[in-house]
Order: structure tokens, then C-alpha cells, then sequence
């Protein structure tokens, strides 16, 4: 079980969590024009890289507050975690 | 019964205290301390089980973890228990056991017949003969493999203990008690360290207790009880004994069995019979020691053949003899402690050694002690049936390939060596690489994953002097970096015996014109023979030997097997061991129970029970409950003989002629609140919402980013920057997820802030023709008419002095309100109801009839909103706004989504009138169609219309648009009826929706 360190609340175990998904992802502006490609590729498609995945997380179970968390896919190292708001790299 | 085995002068057992036990259903004595193994062996019984696969009968071959015999079915207190290792079950007065696999006695079974057939029975034999014809799957093959498999029985009761989990931290965890846990332990607690120790057996020391050694002038076992003493004393430490860490996961998350009551006749009260603990750790110490490795012979399988570190243990613990006559069969030094302690005990043993030589301080001390030695010699057979009689021995060539001249001996035990072999499994478990030892003939771990260390022979490390040092300087290396403490404590001077190299030899040839069986694996009886014919039929990799032969794959998973196969692997394909590879460890390390593993979420505690604040009166009232999710809601109030159908009904025609009312506090409620609000739910709704005013709610629809109908529901502003989001009962915690998502992640710049306030508020709809009389009696001061109060207004008013909200909104398609009050006032709200509404013929009315009269008014639920629907296939297309876009709205571009022949709601009728059609049935145009037949839609949902008295359903169907009025099939294979239906319009009653606006 993971140990996932909530930028919120500190140290807490997987279990309090939902996971969110690619964290890289970015929703399309409303009422902006948008190709069926693009749109498809928001909504369906995602990669599943093996290594360093930043991703989010749902503190669903402590202060339901959505972070960021810099993991490593075959590991399971975390390498880091952040805020909703905090830019990444 | 004498117990003819037992020593008088030796072991830590209690002869102060007997004990009385039945095996099999004859009586035995014991003493407290004593296992049921030790405490048979002390009987003269070594028959206590058969093997899985040939009934071979089955003796002791181990002494702890490792035992892959001794499997009994084990009974105490009113409860049974299969797959209990004797070695390990400690004897407890009116302990009572039984063998397992043997029918229809341990001493004559009929199954042993298999032994006769084996070569019938060869590795593979399953996948090869059960495969064909297939007809005869089901009926032969699966109940004949059935009654074959398992050693014990599951009792089908239900477990009446308790069982618990807990959750630790601590700075150091460190498996296992022997010489290497107990220094790190001890150097790390006393420099401050939160240390917890675990050992799987109920005593402390591992090796140390039948060691011969000395450490600071003390015997290593009084050195480990001082050491443990000193640790029970320190309130930076827990010591557990009966407790296995049996699995190693992700971030230092380990789990450790506690056999808590295991030991005692019952669980005391209070108390679980065993505790499951959650140990997240800073530093792992690994001190799990090694295992014993059996040397491969004839019938090595035969009850008698024991590990020759399990007599000693037997010996120096119990004080019980395995034999009287023993050979002592070796390739290394460690097996001379066995002989010494038989020859101490005044009985001769016989050394076998398969060496040529050797020198070292130990075997000079047997041989001063007159010990008969016989270098370059071993067992070729063990001889006899239910227990070794003789044995077949020989002299070896020096390449081990030739056997001189066989001699027969008597003996009644062969006590075996075949060096030892680490305990890896949990430094393989956290994903570290391993490792082969050339030196040890072992794997052992090599760069570890996690935070972790393995220290002593569980790092293939065996002398007490290296193991101490090293132990004693990683505890308090490991504890400086978490305390910044600096208390070293002073390494102690141990003296022990010098061992010399062990013989890289595990398996004695056949001799010629003979064919022993030689096992590897004695549980599910893997012979040499089996592993030469996978390699033969093609098999090479070692996980698909391993599967297809099934090595290792028994209870014991191959804690004395494993290494041998391979051995056996490599020769063949002349390879090296490490060029096999070993197979994957996987947790658990032991058997676990599933009580433990299930803890306390059994029955009512496995999730939690949510109950309305109006929920005593339900129950006063008749009210038979239906879980909804988590919640308990009536499903109907039941009087008299009356049952679900013949309630309901009732209920839901006084709903549409009168009045009812319905408890609803189990809708989900979301505090929509800030400047931004309404700009916010204008995104997350479908339709329109800028323009909502105060006082006022609207019907909303949601969807995913797919399109797909998320949830629906009312939504009423409350006050200029207040909205009151109502969600269904199973969507509530999605849609908080979902609306906290895009508030935190996508428009955080949008002032809004949303909580749920679902346990806040208790819920009454009222619903019929009376519902506005009924409503003006309880809310006198309020204007309730069609003008003050219209369809879908809200207003705030007080009810006999408590505040309620009243909404006027209809899910029944009835004039009805919801009205809701703190939740604290709810049962003081309904019981008003009640009350007033008897002037009305007023009656509760549960989740069935809420069912039906949205059925057959043809709003959609759960059932159409199930995760398949967009707006349109559920009628709900109207609500979808062209003008403003919305989170899915791209998505309803689709093609697929704006097809002519898009499914879509519609009603189903049977022709009959009187035929229920099951939900899920589904809907075909020739009931007699060739399999598979072509679906064209599905039953959604289905009622009796109390308004036309005849049976109703919805339905999800392919062009229903064009297809009213058509005449269809609805087919349930599952209840196995073919109904003719005509479908009509979902509306089936009141379809301008009149009666809500009246």
C-alpha cells in the first residue's frame, strides 16, 4: 500500500485516496472550436508510460482536497507531490 | 499411554503440567509447551497424514513453518479448522485433531491405491486426461478433482471468533528472534529507536535455542531470554511472539500475522483468536533465518525421514526423541550438533557423510565421543511403509555418479542434511534482486528495493560470530540516522564451533535396475521423475516447470523443495543454478486465515449502515427495509398477510387518489455556494441555469466529458449566491468528486465552494391529489396555493416552530413538495405528517411504490441512467442546451450518438395485459430467431400501472423513436419466458404532465 504524502495533511496510506489519473492532461477551453481528434484524444486516450507518471489523487478520505503526485509507474517511488495549483517541472 | 519418546533431563517443555489430547480419536498425554508435533512424536505416532497426490502415508519432516507433512484438521471450541501444521499448533489442554486425505482411516486408505498407479499419475496427468471429451467436464471430471483436492475440510459454519486488524508505526521492524533480530534489535532500541521484534514461534532465539554456543559466557539461549527480557522492558519496544510478518509491500508496508489465542483451549472473551497488524516502517530488518534442505533419495518420502535440524529441535525444545535407532544422513557439519545431542541422550547414531572427509572441531568432537562415521557414504532407500524400518546405504564414488555395494541397516529415523538455504522471501517480496551464493549453493538478496536489510543466515551468512557483529553494528547504524542518537552497546564475545565446507551434493543416484521414487516436493508429491519428464515433454522455463509439474506450489510453497527442483533443472539442461532463476515470491509467506485477512468487516460491519432520522418510526410501523447503497429504506409498510406486490400496490394507488408520503432523506444534498455559482452549475448542467431566480429550482442533467448521463436531479437556489443541489442516492459521493474536481483543477478560478450536506437534512415528499390540502394544514402561515407556491418554487416555512424548506417538485408525476428539515427535527416533521395527514387518508409509501409510479410516469432512474445512456437514448434530450457549452457537450457530436436509429425510452405493454416482463429481458423480433438472437433493446425497469391495472415497463430500444406502436418479443432466458409486447409510449400516464402543475 502506498504512502502518499497529501501537501495538505502529511503522510497518509493509499487508502484514503481515489486515484485521479494523468495529471497532464488539460480539458479543452469551453466554446472553443475543437477538432473530433482532439476532442477523442482528451477524452479516451491516455499514455501509460513505465517510469515517472505525474498523476492526481482525490484526498477523498482525509481533506478532499485533488494534489499531484510525481510517481514512478514500476516502482512506485513518489518522488514528489503537490498542491492542486503548484506548477510541475 | 507412556510416552515412550520423551527424555526426562532435556527441553524447555513443562513437566509440571500435563496435558491431555485425542488424535484421531484416541487419547495422548503432553506437557504445556509442547506442539502437536512434538507431542505425537513423544507418543510414538509418526502416521499422521497422506499425500495429495498418492496417499503415501505421511510422518513429520520439519518442526516449524517449513513442515510439509503434518497438515491436520484441527477442532476447538465448537470450531474446525483445516490446514493446521502440527509443527506449529501448540498443545492446549482437550486439543483435538485429525488427519486429512485418507479415507477411510490414516492407517488403511483407500486412495493409496494411487500409489500403485502412479505411473498413471504422471506430472501433467490432469491437463492431459481431464482435457477430453468435454462433454464430460461438469459431471466426472470436476467432482472427481473436487474430492481429490485439499487436505483439510472448510468448516461451513459460520465463524463464531473474533478477529482484528491494527494499524503500526515504528522506526525498526524486525522479523524474526534469532541471533541477528535480537542484536539489531537490541542496538537500535537502545539508542532510542521505536523498535517492534516479531517471531513466529511462541519462543524467543530462533538458532540460539539448540545452538551449542556461547555468547558472553552464557548459553545462547539464556543469552536471548536477557536480551528479550531487557527489550520487554523498554516502552520504545514491542515484542511479539506467535507473530509471522508474512508479506513485504509497496513503501515499507508490512503485514504480520498475531496468533493471539491460537495457543488456548478458546478466546478468552475480549479477545481475538488472532490479530492482523498494518506495520508501516521506517527500516526493515530481515532476520528470518534459513531452512534446512532435504538430500534426495529413495522413498525419501517415508514417515521417519526427518530434517536433521528438526530432531535436534525435537531433542533440545521438547525433549522428545524421533528415533531411537537414527542414521544421520550429511553433507555438512551442522547435522554432527544432531548426532552429538542423540549420543548425549544415550542413543547411537550412525553418520552418513556424503563427503570424504572431514576435519573441523565438530566432527573431531563426534568422533571422540565414538560416534559412528561413515564418510563418502549415503542412503540409497529408506525402507518401510508407514515408518522407516531399515534403510539401503552405500558407498559413492567420488563424482557422485557410482554406488558400491549396497548394505541393508536397521534404523527407525534418517535424519537428513542438505545444508540450508535462505529465507529470502521477504527481501525477494520487496521487489530486491537476489542473488546465487556459490559458496552456500543459495540464493540470497543482493541490492535491496526498499528500505530494508537481511542480516544473518537469512543472509546466507552462518557463523554466530559474523552474524552478531554485523547484526549489532546495522541496528544501531539503521537507528542513528532516524534518532541522531549515538549509544553504541559493546559487541559480545561468542565462542562457537568452526564448520568446514559442505559437499555440493543433494541427490543420490538410482542404483541400478531400481526405480524409487526420489521427491522433491512431499506435499504435492513432485518426484525426480516428474520434473524429468515436463523437461522432456519441452517445458524450460522454471515458472512453467513449476506449473505444469506443480513444485512448489502446495501450502508449504516449497520452503524445502524449491532449491532441490532447481538443482535438478540445471543439471539436466547443464546449467547453472542461477541460470535457472527461482521462481517469484509472493506474499503470503505462511497460510493465512481468511478470518484474519477479513478482520472486523464481517456481516453489518462490513460497510456502514445509514439510517433516515425517521427510522424507529419505519420500524414501528412495518416498514420492510431494502438496502439502497449504504442507506436502509422501507421498501414497503406491510399489513396484515399482505406481501411486496399486494403492499405496494396499495401504496402507490393511494399516492395517485389520495396521498402519501415517502421518506427521502437518502437523496444526495450538495451546498453549491459563491459568486460564481450559477456560472458554475450553467457548466456542469446541461441546460440552462444563469437565469434561475431565487426561490425558484429547475431540473438538471449532468453528464461525463463522454457524454454519458452522469446524474440527474433538482437544483433550487436558494439565495442570490446559495444553490441546494439535490443527486440521486448512489451518485452522491461521484458528484461531489466530480464537481470538487473541475472547482480544484480545471476552473479554480471560479469563486465557488461546494460540501455535501446530504446528513443535514430530513426529507418528506409528499405526493397526491390531497398533497396541497395536507400541506396548508401543516404549514398554516404559508401560502401554499397554486399561484403562492407553483411547480418547481421553493419557499422557507415554519413547521409548529421548527424551520422547513418546502419544494415543490414531483419525482411520482403527482401535485407533490418535498419538504425537508434539519435532520434533528426529522422524525418530529413525519410524525406531524403522519398525524395531519390522516384527515387525508394519508399513507407512508416505501421504495417499490416510489418505483412504480415513476415507471409508469416514465421519469427515468438509476436502471435508465446506468452508465450506457446519453441524454437523448433517456428522452432527456430536450434539457440539453444548444446555445452554451457544458462539460460533454463535444462529445454528443458524435456520430455514433446522432444515428437515425438511435436507442432510445420507450413503454412496454404486454398483449396479454397481465404478463410481468422480467427486467432485463430483452427484446427480439422473431422469438424463435437462431441463436444469438439480435437484440434490439433491453427491460429497464418494470411495475404493475396501479392507473391501468396492468403489468408496464420501460425499455432502451434500438430506433425506438419510429417503433411505437410495433409489435415485439421481450425474451428472459434466465426465468425462461417469451412474452408478446407492444411498445408505447413511456408516458403512460398523465403524459402532458398536468397533474403537477394543478
Amino acid at each position: 500500500m502506498l504512502y502518499i504524502k497529501c501537501p495538505h495533511c502529511g503522510l497518509r496510506s493509499q487508502n484514503e485516496f481515489a486515484y485521479g489519473g494523468d495529471a497532464s492532461v488539460k480539458r479543452p477551453e469551453l466554446n472553443k472550436e475543437i477538432s473530433d481528434q482532439e476532442w477523442d484524444e482528451f477524452v479516451y486516450l491516455r499514455k501509460s508510460p513505465r517510469g515517472k507518471h505525474l498523476e492526481l489523487w482525490h484526498h477523498v478520505s482525509g481533506c478532499r482536497q485533488w494534489i499531484k503526485v510525481l510517481r514512478d509507474t514500476s516502482t512506485h517511488e513518489i518522488f514528489n507531490t503537490y498542491k492542486s495549483e503548484e506548477k510541475v517541472g | 499411554m507412556v510416552q515412550n519418546y520423551r527424555l526426562d533431563k532435556i527441553g524447555l517443555v513443562n513437566r509440571e503440567k500435563k496435558l491431555s489430547f485425542k488424535f484421531n480419536g484416541k487419547k495422548y498425554f503432553g506437557y504445556e509447551g509442547d506442539t502437536l508435533a512434538s507431542a505425537l512424536i513423544a507418543n510414538g505416532v509418526h502416521l499422521v497424514g497422506r499425500s495429495f497426490k498418492y496417499h503415501r502415508p505421511r510422518g513429520f519432516f520439519g518442526a516449524g513453518v517449513d513442515e510439509p507433512y503434518a497438515i491436520v484438521q484441527l477442532y476447538r471450541n465448537g470450531e474446525t479448522e483445516p490446514n493446521v501444521r502440527a509443527t506449529e499448533q501448540e498443545l492446549f489442554e482437550g486439543l483435538e485433531a485429525k488427519s486429512v486425505n485418507c479415507w477411510p482411516s490414516v492407517n488403511f486408505d483407500i486412495g493409496a491405491i494411487n500409489n500403485f498407479l502412479n505411473i498413471f499419475l504422471p506430472a501433467g496427468f490432469y491437463y492431459k486426461t481431464f482435457m477430453w471429451p468435454r462433454s464430460f467436464w461438469y459431471r466426472i471430471y470436476e467432482p472427481f478433482i473436487r474430492k481429490a483436492a485439499g487436505f483439510g475440510v472448510a468448516s461451513k459454519e459460520h465463524d463464531k471468533e473474533r478477529y482484528e486488524h491494527k494499524y503500526e508505526y515504528c522506526d525498526l521492524l524486525i522479523a524474526g528472534s534469532g541471533p541477528s533480530g535480537l542484536a539489531s534489535a537490541y542496538a537500535a532500541a537502545k539508542n532510542g529507536a521505536r523498535v517492534i521484534l516479531a517471531e513466529d514461534k511462541p519462543r524467543f532465539g530462533g538458532s540460539l535455542l539448540t545452538s551449542d554456543v556461547s555468547i558472553n559466557n552464557q548459553s545462547g539461549k539464556e543469552w536471548a531470554d536477557n536480551i528479550i527480557t531487557e527489550l520487554k522492558g523498554m516502552t520504545n519496544v514491542t515484542v511479539k511472539n506467535r507473530a509471522q510478518i508474512f508479506g513485504y509491500y509497496d513503501h515499507n508496508m508490512l503485514v504480520m500475522s498475531e496468533r493471539v489465542t491460537d495457543h488456548l483451549p478458546k478466546s478468552e472473551e475480549f479477545t481475538p483468536k488472532q490479530r492482523l497488524w498494518y506495520i508501516r516502517a521506517k527500516q526493515v530488518v530481515i532476520s528470518s533465518g534459513s531452512i534446512e534442505r532435504p538430500i534426495v533419495f529413495g522413498n525419501n518420502d517415508t514417515p521417519g525421514v526427518v530434517l536433521a535440524s528438526a530432531a535436534k529441535e525435537y531433542m533440545k525444545v521438547y525433549g522428545v526423541l524421533v528415533g531411537k535407532k537414527p542414521i544421520v544422513f550429511t553433507n555438512n557439519d551442522s547435522a554432527y550438533e544432531t548426532a552429538i545431542e542423540f549420543k548425549k541422550n544415550n542413543i547411537n547414531p550412525i553418520v552418513l557423510d556424503s563427503r570424504q572427509d572431514s576435519n573441523s572441531e565438530i566432527v573431531k568432537e563426534a568422533k571422540s565421543l565414538g560416534i559412528d562415521i561413515k564418510f563418502s557414504h549415503v542412503v540409497v532407500a529408506a525402507k518401510g511403509y508407514k515408518k522407516v524400518k531399515s534403510c539401503d546405504i552405500a558407498e559413492i564414488s567420488e563424482d557422485k555418479q557410482n554406488l558400491n555395494q549396497i548394505k541393508n541397516i536397521e534404523c527407525d529415523c534418517i535424519c537428513v542434511s542438505g545444508f540450508w538455504t535462505p529465507t529470502i522471501h521477504l527481501a525477494s517480496q520487496s521487489g530486491g534482486k537476489t542473488k546465487f551464493k556459490e559458496e552456500i549453493d543459495a540464493f540470497v538478496p543482493d541490492k535491496s528495493k526498499q528500505k530494508e536489510v537481511t542480516l544473518g543466515s537469512a543472509n546466507g551468512v552462518f557463523t554466530l560470530e559474523e552474524t552478531l557483529k554485523t547484526s549489532f553494528d546495522k541496528g544501531f547504524e539503521l537507528s542513528k540516522e532516524i534518532t541522531n542518537n549515538n549509544n553504541s552497546q559493546q559487541i559480545p564475545k561468542v565462542s562457537e564451533k568452526k564448520h568446514s565446507k559442505h559437499d555440493k551434493f543433494w541427490c543420490v543416484p538410482l542404483p541400478k535396475g531400481k526405480k524409487y521414487k526420489r521427491f522433491l516436493d512431499f506435499q504435492n508429491d513432485v518426484a525426480v521423475s516428474d520434473i524429468e519428464l515436463a523437461i522432456r515433454e519441452g517445458y524450460r522455463s522454471i515458472e512453467h516447470v513449476k506449473r505444469y509439474t506443480t513444485l512448489g506450489m502446495a501450502t508449504d510453497q516449497g520452503k524445502t523443495s524449491n532449491l532441490n527442483g532447481l538443482q535438478l533443472v540445471s543439471n539436466i539442461e547443464n546449467k547453472v543454478v542461477p541460470a535457472v532463476g527461482h521462481t517469484t515470491f509472493r506474499p503470503p509467506y505462511t497460510p493465512i486465515s481468511i478470518g484474519a485477512i477479513v478482520g472486523r468487516e464481517i456481516g453489518k460491519h462490513s460497510k456502514p449502515t445509514r439510517k433516515s432520522p425517521m427510522h424507529n418510526w419505519h420500524e414501528k410501523n412495518n416498514a420492510v427495509f431494502v438496502d439502497a447503497g449504504v442507506w436502509l429504506r422501507p421498501r414497503y409498510y406491510k399489513r396484515g398477510n399482505e406481501g411486496l406486490f399486494e403492499a405496494s400496490k396499495r401504496e402507490a394507488e393511494n399516492v395517485r387518489k389520495n396521498v402519501g408520503v415517502c421518506d427521502v432523506t437518502t437523496l444526495g444534498k450538495i451546498d453549491v455556494k459563491g459568486p460564481d455559482a450559477a456560472e458554475f452549475l450553467n457548466r456542469v448542467y446541461t441546460n440552462a441555469w444563469l437565469k434561475l431566480p431565487v426561490g425558484k429550482a429547475r431540473y438538471g442533467v449532468m453528464l461525463r466529458e463522454d457524454g454519458i448521463v452522469m446524474d440527474d436531479g433538482t437544483t433550487t437556489r436558494i439565495s442570490e449566491n446559495h444553490y441546494h443541489m439535490t443527486t440521486t442516492t448512489a451518485q452522491a459521493a461521484n458528484v461531489l468528486s466530480h464537481l470538487e474536481y473541475y472547482l480544484q483543477l480545471v476552473w479554480p478560478e471560479l469563486d465557488v465552494n461546494v460540501v455535501s450536506t446530504t446528513e443535514q437534512w430530513a426529507g418528506a415528499a409528499i405526493a397526491g391529489p390531497k398533497s396541497r390540502d395536507l400541506l396548508q394544514k401543516l404549514f398554516p402561515d404559508t401560502d401554499v396555493s397554486n399561484e403562492g407556491l407553483p411547480f418547481m418554487g421553493f419557499v422557507e416555512a415554519d413547521l409548529f416552530g421548527v424551520n422547513a424548506r418546502i419544494f415543490r417538485i414531483s419525482f411520482s408525476g403527482e401535485l407533490a413538495y418535498e419538504v425537508n428539515v434539519e435532520s434533528d427535527n426529522g422524525n418530529f416533521m413525519w410524525e406531524k405528517i403522519i398525524e395531519i395527514g390522516k384527515d387525508f387518508d394519508l399513507q407512508p409509501y416505501g421504495t417499490e411504490a416510489l418505483s412504480t409510479l415513476r415507471i409508469e410516469m416514465g421519469h427515468v432512474a438509476g436502471s435508465e441512467l446506468d452508465g450506457r445512456t446519453i441524454p437523448y437514448d433517456t428522452g432527456l434530450d430536450g434539457l440539453v442546451s444548444k446555445k452554451k457549452d457544458f462539460i460533454g457537450k463535444r462529445s454528443l457530436l458524435k456520430k455514433a450518438y446522432n444515428e437515425k436509429d438511435r436507442q432510445r425510452l420507450v413503454g412496454v405493454v404486454p398483449l396479454d395485459k397481465k404478463t410481468s416482463i422480467p427486467e432485463g429481458s430483452h427484446l427480439v423480433k422473431d422469438p424463435k430467431g437462431k441463436l444469438p438472437n439480435p437484440k434490439l433493446g433491453h427491460i429497464s425497469a418494470s411495475c404493475w400501472s396501479v392507473e391501468h391495472n396492468n403489468p408496464f415497463s420501460l425499455a432502451i430500444l434500438k430506433d425506438g423513436k419510429n417503433m411505437i406502436g410495433s409489435k415485439l418479443y421481450a425474451m428472459s432466458p434466465l426465468k425462461n419466458k417469451t412474452i408478446a409486447v407492444e411498445i408505447v409510449s413511456s408516458h403512460y400516464v398523465d403524459p402532458k404532465g398536468e397533474r403537477v402543475r394543478s
